[in-house]
């Protein structure tokens, strides 16, 4: 097929207030109008958000997988950032 | 709705064994995968099948289906298949999502469909002739394909088991509504209950025949269960289906089309189980290969709606482009 590729959209639905945005899918569509009226149908058909956002899929930067180690590894030895690091007496209660 | 057993898979590969064996503890540690993660070229080439294949289903199984929307007898069974129509389409649309995040693209996928390479389960390749089909279909079809699909929910690639999560929270009205179609046709007159056991009749075997080949006919499923894509062989979702199927009909007094169905207490590790007779192979390779009764008038339906919508895609980039030169 030599058509032009109708452009890929990345999904986000928040399910409710107080929640968080949340990746759902993708869907193709010419414009972000028509993009939006498509997440609407397929993915919100029952009652999923309240809100949604769409983003231009080649827009998304993500991270490599092959640098995954040196990225996130280094907070694994580190400890001393969780409360369950330091010692406080018991009778202290709550903390 | 409606994945088969994978028809065929990819074995090949070009890996050394040490990307091979650490691609292989991440799965056995139950560690999904995820679209840009290293994986084995067949790895992905089984999904990107499997997965297309999977989303084609859906989306040719809103033919069969949508061909009595316009004539269902009441409102609420119009309101109900017209919902259950579009799910099935909304159900394509996640499964092409997730297909894409291994590289292929929805026009390539697309092409393939209406070219005949890439296959779509045979079971939409049988008419609809009567109401009672669509009550059999939601039934039985959904059924097989609920059987199927429940443990696609935890296949090791993320992006699927993502889709089939979705999918399996609604599909269960899909099959409820069908059921409950045919327990009122058997409520009704005489040729209401004919006309509901003779849906039973033709879409039984098909039903079994969409797990796929048999486990020893079927040569591809030893990888992708150890690749942990599939979590059951074709022949124990097969087997789990009959086993709760069996008695669905006997409650709505309709007789399953298989002279030789019997209990057998010593089926499943001794819970018992239903012996059934031998599937038609042939048929189903007839089917899948092209030659069932609809295979043309489907893909014809599909690159009719794909050509006539042309000059709508045509022009929705044309004004995309047109507004984003204004912008700029």
């Amino acid at each position: 097929m030599t058509t032009e590729l109708m452009p890929l959209w990345e999904v986000f639905i928040r399910p409710r207030n107080g929640l968080n945005h949340k990746h759902v899918g993708s869907v193709h569509a010419a414009d972000a109008k028509m993009a939006m009226q498509a997440a609407r149908d397929v993915y919100t058909r029952r009652e999923e958000g309240n809100s949604i956002w769409i983003i231009p899929a080649s827009s998304i930067v993500a991270s490599d997988p092959a640098n995954a180690s040196e990225n996130f590894d280094p907070a694994a030895d580190k400890i001393y950032r969780h409360p369950s690091f330091y010692d406080i007496p018991d009778e202290v209660g709550h903390m | 709705m409606y994945s088969q057993g994978l028809i065929g898979a990819e074995t090949e590969t070009e890996e050394t064994a040490e990307f091979l064996d650490a691609f292989q503890s991440r799965i056995d540690a139950e560690e999904k995968i995820e679209p840009n993660d290293p994986m084995p070229h067949a790895y992905r080439k089984t999904l990107i099948r499997m997965i297309g294949q999977h989303a084609h289903s859906e989306i040719v199984g809103m033919l069969p289906e949508g061909n009595w929307i316009t004539r269902a007898p009441s409102l609420r069974r119009k309101v109900a298949l017209l919902a259950k129509v579009q799910d099935e389409g909304g159900h394509g649309l996640y499964l092409y999502s997730a297909a894409e995040t291994l590289g292929v693209s929805r026009e390539q996928m697309t092409e393939e469909l209406l070219s005949g390479t890439a296959k779509y389960s045979s079971i939409f390749n049988y008419p609809t002739p009567t109401w009672a089909d669509i009550g059999a279909i939601g039934w039985l079809v959904d059924g097989a394909a609920i059987m199927n699909q429940v443990p696609l929910c935890r296949c090791s690639y993320g992006p699927y088991a993502r889709a089939m999560i979705r999918v399996c929270k609604e599909e269960s009205f899909h099959q409820r509504q069908g059921y409950e179609l045919m327990k009122s046709l058997t409520e009704g007159n005489e040729d209401q209950k004919a006309m509901a056991q003779d849906a039973l009749n033709r879409w039984w075997w098909p039903s079994l025949m969409m797990f796929g080949p048999s486990d020893t006919a079927s040569q591809h499923s030893d990888q992708s269960m150890k690749w942990k894509i599939k979590r059951f062989t074709n022949d124990e979702l097969r087997q789990k289906f009959v086993d709760a199927t069996v008695p669905q009909a006997a409650l709505i007094g309709l007789t399953m089309p298989d002279p030789d169905l019997t209990w057998n207490q010593g089926k499943n590790n001794g819970d018992g189980g239903y012996d059934f007779g031998e599937i038609d192979w042939d048929e189903f390779w007839r089917v899948v290969k092209g030659h069932g009764m609809m295979n043309k008038d489907r893909i014809k339906a599909r690159k009719k709606a794909w050509d006539e919508g042309k000059w709508v895609r045509d022009a929705a980039l044309a004004y995309a482009a047109k507004q984003n030169s204004k912008a700029a």
